[in-house]
């Protein structure tokens, strides 16, 4: 299929860091928050860095909600970019787009919890997702965030932090992942190739 | 199992490594940006770049490596080094950094960090706290650990989190240069008061430091330089050394392209 992939552009910084990301793997994009350009695109990716409640607020003003909510393109969501594929966040109170059911939840300290989740962690994936082709199961991915993803029968990865969480959902066209593939290492890489060639 | 992070910590002067035994006697370890992929690929979990310019063509080309940077490490990674205002935050985010470490400004203006976390998120800001003993009490120094400030450490710690930092980067300045070991106390102490990642900095000196770090300081992360930039301890070793005293790293990524 003709096209490029589209990182869908926030006023945030880790942008950036997915588009360094990608050229490693040779593979060209555009950053862009129009529709017309998104339509074109072979794949969509929606990073996040920030919080809930600002990122749906971009997406609103650029006119991009209910477009993704119907876009049929490969879509892959990071981190907060995943956690908008949900109802709805704890976050204040933000309404997500709705795709997979169920509620951001903010982690609990029980004193010895340091939050946010920040760090390297593992992921129990599902192996038929052709996200995680080739990724070991002892692979180790970067979380950074400090509100978990319920499980759902979305859920594709789980990982541990005081209580088990979402850590990769898909429904149809969309994937999403808490943790940073762009800042992940090899096994990164190979998620971010895999999404593009394989989803 | 989330893992106690290793991280390289890399001084940087007009866009060289250099590192200094108590901050001064500088001497000159390399290019930061190969450094860094050879601190990666060996299996470092982060790095720190701290900018030690004093002039702003220096501060410039810092921010020039922070992009070169970005572009080959896959890694997370924090900059610091007398970064002032929000907008500087936001240029070195842009720039590519995962994190920025903030130490005088906020000790200057604590409203700082509420700024930038508004702007960028907390997750994004790391409060680095330089500590001197002083009797019974632990005080907060500024200016590159040179002078000392009013403030308690443990009070100052509770403070920049309320605000909303990330994460606390404590540096022992009476540990710091003499490889004698982490200030456990001091880590247990700040761990204790706060509620997010404590990353411990100041006297490593061999294996058994960074494990007395983890388990007896309840550090999230063990910072330091020279050590690895001088290959006393390498990343590997020191990372199988680690699981055998039960603390989970995480290992080389089995993952190929």
């Amino acid at each position: 299929m003709a096209g490029t992939v589209a990182i869908i552009s926030y006023r945030s910084g880790n942008v950036r860091s997915v588009v360094n990301a990608l050229r490693q793997l040779n593979v060209g994009c555009t950053v862009t928050a129009e529709r017309t350009v998104l339509e074109r695109a072979s794949r969509i990716i929606l990073p996040g860095v920030g919080e809930a409640r600002s990122a749906m607020e971009a997406l609103e003003q650029a006119s991009l909600v209910d477009w993704i909510r119907e876009t049929r393109i490969p879509f892959l969501g990071i981190c907060l970019g995943m956690q908008v594929l949900f109802e709805r966040s704890e976050e204040r109170s933000t309404t997500g787009l709705g795709l997979i059911p169920g509620t951001m939840a903010r982690f609990e300290s029980d004193g010895t919890l340091k939050i946010p989740h920040m760090g390297w962690n593992t992921i129990q994936h599902d192996a038929s997702s052709p996200l995680f082709n080739g990724i070991s199961p002892d692979e180790y991915f970067y979380f950074v965030h400090s509100y978990r993803a319920p499980l759902t029968d979305q859920t594709i990865g789980r990982t541990d932090y005081g209580v088990t969480f979402s850590s990769a959902v898909s429904i149809r066209n969309f994937y999403g992942v808490q943790f940073h593939p762009e800042k992940s290492g090899s096994a990164g890489l190979r998620l971010l190739r895999n999404f593009i060639e394989r989803c | 199992m989330l893992t106690a992070r290793i991280i390289p910590c890399l001084d940087v002067k007009d866009g060289r490594t250099v590192k200094g035994t108590n901050f001064v006697n500088l001497r000159d370890a390399g290019d930061p940006v190969e450094l860094a992929q050879r601190y990666s690929d060996e299996g470092a979990d982060e790095l720190v770049f701290l900018d030690i310019s004093a002039t702003l063509e220096g501060r410039s080309t810092f921010l020039r490596m922070v992009e070169r940077v970005a572009e080959v490490v896959r890694i997370p990674f924090t900059v610091g080094g007398g970064i002032g205002t929000a907008d500087a935050v936001r240029w070195a985010l842009e720039a590519g950094a995962d994190k920025v470490s903030l130490n005088s400004a906020i000790l200057a203006r604590p409203q700082l960090i509420d700024d930038c976390v508004r702007g960028v998120g907390g997750q994004s800001i790391v409060a680095a706290i330089d500590v001197r003993r002083q009797d019974s009490t632990w005080t907060v120094w500024t200016r590159a650990g040179t002078e000392p400030t009013s403030r308690d450490a443990i009070v100052w710690a509770r403070e920049v989190v309320e605000r909303g930092a990330g994460e606390l980067l404590v540096t022992s300045m009476d540990r710091d240069g003499t490889k004698s070991g982490y200030d456990l106390g001091l880590l247990r102490a700040l761990s204790d008061a706060v509620s997010v990642p404590v990353i411990a900095s100041g006297g490593a000196g061999t294996m058994k430091h960074m494990r007395d770090a983890v388990v007896d300081g309840r550090a999230d992360a063990v910072l330091a330089a020279s050590i690895f930039h001088y290959r006393e301890i390498q990343i590997e070793e020191l990372k199988r050394y680690l699981a055998s005293e039960g603390i989970p790293v995480r290992p080389a990524s089995f993952s190929t392209l």
